[in-house]
């Protein structure tokens, strides 16, 4: 099999789903190899939830959608033993105990690694007989990510994991999932508003927009496109003959704009060139969304 | 597929999602029987001293006097250890009754609201594995923990009981001991679990189908709208011209709906039970081993009756809804 396989985790084509009169995924249409770490970025509404679920199984929608080659709509309980995911922060049940979500998650999923996850445990103030509901936000998701990375899953889905946490609980987070467990059989998808905090350890990034995918590409190739440059006053009007997707005025006269595109030699000249970051990038692309 | 480091171990889904159950429902299924059995003890044994403190200070150096067929009165001494060991059944059944209605109605609601449903789908247990856990529990399960704890605690206010009358000087006390019959009643109440698998599963698979598909207040829809339904019903029945057997729509929407989950209701429709309460004449109950004769009655002849029958498959329906349900319902408010 691995011979002939390509390294496509998910293919999804023209997926459409509607809420009410609102389209949440919109044509959507979109693949994602192995070995990744994708960045779903979008705006509040834009379906990025949606699309996760789609891939989850967990809502109906229209298109045509493959996730390590199944059917999320007929294929769910068989797909499970290869996915898992994070939907949320503190959805844990209130009333477990450390020892009961271990004994529970090994005593039914066959690629739980318990002598890992209890490892992960183990440099936490987590123990085993505390409940759910005694525990903070933060040891929360340390509980629930110690669980899901003692799975060997293909594929790891999670949806804004470190929403209402702490800067410390969000730095760890991010950095255990990238030391601990990520390798190149493996792939995540994430969801988030902070994008600064995670742009360092995505591969890939994809941006969603009224349901539909407005960009997608490798981390490499963002820096390669986009250039943003410092332009100073007497500069701005000759850059803006570039038509840069985006522009923003800093203090003492500079003005930032952000080039599509422009060959980064010939912005050298209008002033200092950068790569953009994923946030600016984000919102130059995401312009006039609630407008 | 490249063997690389996935190591697979075995694994029992549905032994697990039992014990979950357990863990989570544990007050409801084990400790509320315990606890309604310890205070119910509790008290005998207070009455009981009491009692025997007042019963020796009116009666000091009296003997009690006894004529009559020393037969018979044994007979009747012994229903009344019979009737300590049925009464802590009924304790504790009636205490189930009220543990299943809610457990059935909260079990495929609560994890949506409190969203840690959306954890549990994120394991490999199916939707159809956790529904029929949770059924197991309601039908089988919690049925037969209230039952082992009844029969325990019939036996503490039995030995209560006795140990009080013999203290009283009450002659021919240990008749209560020897001329009881715990094994019948003991296995007359075994034939409640399988006669109550049956005929409860109309109402709890009802319970949890609300459950499955409200997306809030299941008890307000569960209650009300068979409730509602049948008063329309009645309402509708003032017009002149309307033959309706209000009875029979109140029997099975209410009563087959909802009641069901009581331990026992299937008396009405049990021609055992009918027959003896028809037999029965005032004159024939003369103690308490003629009260046992009447209600200690096998559970098993319900099973012949259509009633029965008819509503399970109902509830199996219900049921398989609710596991519908399970896989596509989204989120509780």
């Amino acid at each position: 099999m691995s011979a002939v396989a390509s390294n496509t985790v998910i293919t999804a084509r023209n997926l459409r789903k509607a809420y009410r009169s609102k389209l949440a995924l919109n044509d959507t249409s979109f693949d994602i190899e192995a070995g990744r770490i994708i960045g779903l970025i979008g705006p509040n509404g834009a379906g990025k939830t949606t699309a996760l679920k789609a891939i989850l199984g967990l809502v109906p929608f229209e298109g045509d959608l493959k996730v390590l080659g199944m059917d999320p709509r007929k294929q769910r309980d068989e797909l499970m033993n290869d996915v898992c995911f994070i939907a949320d922060v503190a959805v844990l049940p209130r009333w477990i105990k450390v020892k009961e979500a271990i004994d529970f998650v090994d005593g039914i999923h066959p690629r739980f690694d318990r002598a890992k996850c209890e490892r992960f445990i183990a440099n936490t103030q987590l123990n085993p007989n505390l409940r759910v509901r005694e525990m903070s936000k933060g040891m929360i998701v340390q509980l629930h990510l110690a669980l899901v990375m003692a799975i060997d899953a293909k594929l790891l889905v999670l949806d804004e994991p470190t929403l209402g946490l702490d800067i410390l609980y969000r730095k760890q987070f991010y950095q255990r999932l990238l030391e601990d467990y990520f390798d190149e059989q493996k792939t995540i998808i994430i969801t988030t508003h902070q994008v600064e905090e995670i742009e360092h350890i995505l591969t890939d990034v994809m941006f969603i927009r009224d349901g539909k995918i407005v960009l997608t590409a490798a981390m490499d190739e963002v820096a390669d496109r986009y250039t943003e440059v410092l332009a100073s006053a007497d500069n701005v009007e000759a850059a803006r003959a570039l038509k840069p997707i985006d522009e923003r005025s800093l203090p003492f006269g500079k003005t930032v704009m952000l080039f599509d595109g422009a060959p980064r030699e010939q912005l050298a000249a209008f002033g200092e060139t950068r790569n953009p970051g994923l946030a600016d990038l984000f919102v130059a692309i995401m312009k006039g969304t609630y407008a | 597929m490249n063997a690389v480091t996935t190591h697979n171990h075995k694994t029992n889904t549905f032994k697990w999602l039992l014990k979950r159950e357990f863990w989570e429902n544990r007050g409801g299924f084990l400790w509320a029987p315990v606890i309604t059995g310890a205070i119910v003890s509790l008290l005998t044994l207070v009455l009981a001293v009491i009692g025997l403190v007042r019963f020796n200070q009116s009666h000091a150096g009296d003997s009690m006097r006894f004529d009559g067929s020393l037969a018979e009165h044994a007979r009747q001494i012994g229903g009344i250890g019979d009737t300590a060991l049925l009464v802590g059944i009924s304790l504790t059944t009636l205490v189930l009754a009220f543990v299943v209605f809610f457990y059935a109605l909260g079990c495929l609601y609560d994890d949506r609201r409190d969203r840690s449903v959306l954890f549990w789908k994120s394991l490999p247990a199916s939707d159809l594995q956790m529904v029929l856990s949770k059924a197991s529990w309601a039908l089988l399960l919690a049925p037969i923990i209230s039952i082992v704890v009844g029969v325990a605690i019939g036996i503490v206010l039995w030995v209560i009981i006795g140990a009080a009358a013999a203290l009283a000087g009450m002659p021919n006390a240990s008749a209560i001991f020897t001329h009881a019959n715990p094994f019948s009643v003991i296995g007359n109440t075994l034939t409640i679990v399988p006669v109550y698998l049956l005929w409860a599963l109309p109402a709890v698979g009802w319970l949890m189908l609300c459950s499955a598909w409200a997306r809030s207040k299941p008890f307000l829809w569960a209650v009300l709208l068979p409730v509602l339904a049948c008063v329309m019903v009645s309402m509708v029945g003032i017009l002149p011209g309307t033959d309706i057997n209000y009875g029979r729509i109140w029997y099975t929407l209410v009563y087959r709906g909802l009641m069901s989950v009581v331990p026992g209701s299937w008396a009405p429709a049990s021609s055992a039970f009918e027959n003896n309460m028809q037999h029965a004449q005032n004159s024939d109950i003369q103690g308490p081993a003629d009260l046992m004769r009447l209600m200690n009655v096998s559970n098993l002849d319900v099973l012949g009756s259509a009633d029965l029958w008819i509503g399970a498959a109902i509830g199996a329906a219900f049921i398989a809804l609710a596991i519908y349900l399970r896989r596509w319902r989204e989120l509780a408010d």
